[in-house]
């Protein structure tokens, strides 16, 4: 299957002075992805993203959007990204209609489309009614959709969202979600969060970054495996010996659990239905047979608490 | 095109702030206040200068002293419009709507001095209308008028450029327009020191934003005067790329 790739981007790297707020970080986004970027507070994702969107020069690496090379050709390349910064690019004193047609002008929108994409852009993030009004004297989560409104208004291969539901209450952040989900079926769109449901809400593939580096990255599919982990514990009135699990097919590794219970960690199929079978011809007794969970989070926080102080020094 | 778009937008934010229109009201009071009394002073002067062979006529001295003191007070006043063009941006995180846009660097910066120079060229016209109302009753050295007119302009210009590179240095609007109205002022009376004819003197005096000024108002156009000003407004734009193209890179 040929995707098209909207952005790649090979060894991004980013010295703050001696600091290195990005480390080398490569991927690729193709379209009808929405991909995720988690990460603690001061991973890198914003400054990331600031140089996916042509803000911030990368002090190594290469960004290409559709095949456009950002450094060699910024303008080119520029138009096709549709970006919402952390803090909304917003002009308090402007309407949110006026803003919008400063925003289609500045992104070039030709003159003829300009009015429809920018009712187009009010329609979907659902600023028709409060076009007219000042946006200084909008509610944030308003000024955070007229933000997403600007950022998809010139129809960009590329949308770029850095917290896009930060400070909003739940059910704008509903709205959001619902929204990104809508956009990313014919864009591809970035977001980032240190909000964990958030990803497995809106995105379709996750990337973890920790000190400026990609830890993690994988579809939410592939997550939906990993998190249920090729783990299963059993419990029994009657256990059996360590060897005989172990001698089971498929058992990696058995690691006995007070009262009876083990962790059996396994590889290939699950092997519950043979346990279960072999529990009950050889009386086990069984209580307890289950999958364990690992959730996002646990694996969010594996990888970021790893060798926590490796840089303190 | 993307300068005209990002010009129109600053004029209409900057019409929406009441600044805008104290600054225009306030300067039109005091530039109206001057202009009457340089016109009384002129009625009493008449009656001893008929007659008298290259006496100054109305443009030396009605329009000319006029134009003199506006250079003083636009001084003054300079910095408070161009204070918050780039550094609230930079403040409200605006900068970076313009900086994924596609456009470039210099479009950007040419674009805000456009609308700053639009501002500037408002307010000249008002005062501009003073002067050549006596045109009803009197005739006019146009050409000398022309000249201090295009004085007045180029200053303006050169101050709207300073004011701008200094917006773009930091985020506090305030810190701006002091830093501003500090530059202007040095450069305005910097050939104060070092009266004496050496080479240092003849620097300074060169640096001066007056003494380029003085000769336009007498009604000389000396093409070094222009460039002069044309150089300043080069220099203090170019400052102002160089200057955001850094946020991009450093830091
Ligand atoms: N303009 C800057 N100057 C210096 N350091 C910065 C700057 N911007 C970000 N950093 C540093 O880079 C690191 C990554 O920050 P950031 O990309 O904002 O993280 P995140 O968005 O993941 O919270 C942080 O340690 C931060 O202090
Ligand atoms: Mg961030």
């Amino acid at each position: 299957m040929a995707t098209e790739v909207l952005i790649a981007a090979e060894h991004l790297t980013r010295f703050f002075g001696h600091t290195c707020a990005v480390k080398g970080v490569s991927f690729r986004l193709a379209k009808g992805e929405v991909l995720g970027f988690l990460g603690p507070n001061g991973a890198g994702k914003t400054t990331t993203m600031r140089m996916l969107t042509g803000n911030l020069a990368p002090s190594a690496g290469r960004i290409s959007v559709a095949g456009i090379d950002l450094l060699d050709s910024p303008r080119q390349a520029k138009a096709r990204i549709g970006y919402l910064p952390e803090q909304p690019p917003l002009y308090r004193e402007l309407t949110v209609q006026e803003y919008l047609r400063y925003c289609a002008h500045l992104n070039r929108v030709p003159g003829r489309e300009l009015g429809r994409a920018v009712d187009q852009a009010q329609a979907r993030c659902g600023l028709t009614e409060v076009r007219r009004r000042l946006i200084g004297n909008l509610s944030k989560g308003f000024q955070q959709r007229v933000g997403i409104a600007q950022a998809i208004l010139h129809n960009p291969a590329v949308v770029i969202l850095d917290e896009p539901t930060v400070g909003l209450d739940p059910i704008q952040i509903r709205e959001i979600r619902a929204l990104i989900r809508e956009l990313g079926e014919n864009h591809g769109i970035i977001l980032s969060t240190h909000i964990l449901p958030e990803v497995q809400a809106t995105c379709s593939r996750v990337q973890i970054m920790h000190r400026g580096q990609l830890v993690f990255s994988a579809t939410l599919a592939e997550l939906q495996e990993q998190m249920i982990t090729q783990s299963l514990i059993l419990g029994c009135q009657a256990p059996p010996d360590l060897h005989t699990l172990e001698a089971m097919p498929g058992i990696e590794r058995v690691t006995p659990l007070a009262a009876g219970r083990f962790r059996l960690a396994f590889t290939g199929d699950n092997p519950a239905e043979a346990l279960a079978a072999r529990a009950a011809a050889e009386g086990w007794r069984l209580r307890e047979l289950s999958p364990e969970q690992r959730s996002l989070e646990q694996i969010f926080v594996e990888l970021t608490t790893r060798e926590p102080d490796a840089e303190a020094a | 095109m993307m300068i005209f778009t990002i010009a129109a937008r600053e004029l209409r934010s900057l019409f929406l702030s009441p600044l805008a229109w104290s600054v225009l009201a306030v300067v039109q009071f005091i530039l109206a206040y001057l202009f009457l009394a340089q016109v009384d002073n002129f009625m009493t002067l008449q009656p001893q200068l008929v007659g008298l062979e290259g006496a100054p006529g109305v443009t030396d001295l009605i329009a000319a002293p006029l134009l003199g003191d506006a250079a003083i007070v636009l001084l003054l006043v300079t910095p408070l419009i161009t204070m918050r063009i780039l550094s609230e941006e930079r403040r409200n995180g605006t900068l970076s709507l313009l900086f994924s846009a596609p456009v470039s660097m210099t479009e950007i910066v040419l674009g805000k001095y456009l609308g700053l120079l639009g501002f500037f060229f408002i307010l000249l016209a008002m005062l501009v209308a003073m002067p050549v109302s006596l045109l009803a009753g009197t005739p006019l050295d146009l050409g000398k008028l022309t000249a201090g007119v295009l004085g007045l302009g180029l200053l303006l210009a050169a101050f709207c450029a300073a004011g701008l590179y200094m917006s773009s240095l930091t985020e506090q609007p305030t810190v701006a327009a002091i830093s501003t109205f500090g530059l202007l002022l040095l450069l305005w009376i910097i050939d104060w020191a070092g009266k004496g004819g050496d080479e240092v003197s003849g620097l300074l005096h060169y640096l001066s934003l007056l003494r380029h000024y003085e000769p336009l108002l007498r009604g000389l156009v000396h093409s070094t005067d222009v460039l002069y000003y044309l150089l300043f407004i080069i220099i203090f734009l170019g400052l102002s790329i160089r200057r955001l193209d850094a946020d991009r890179l450093s830091h």
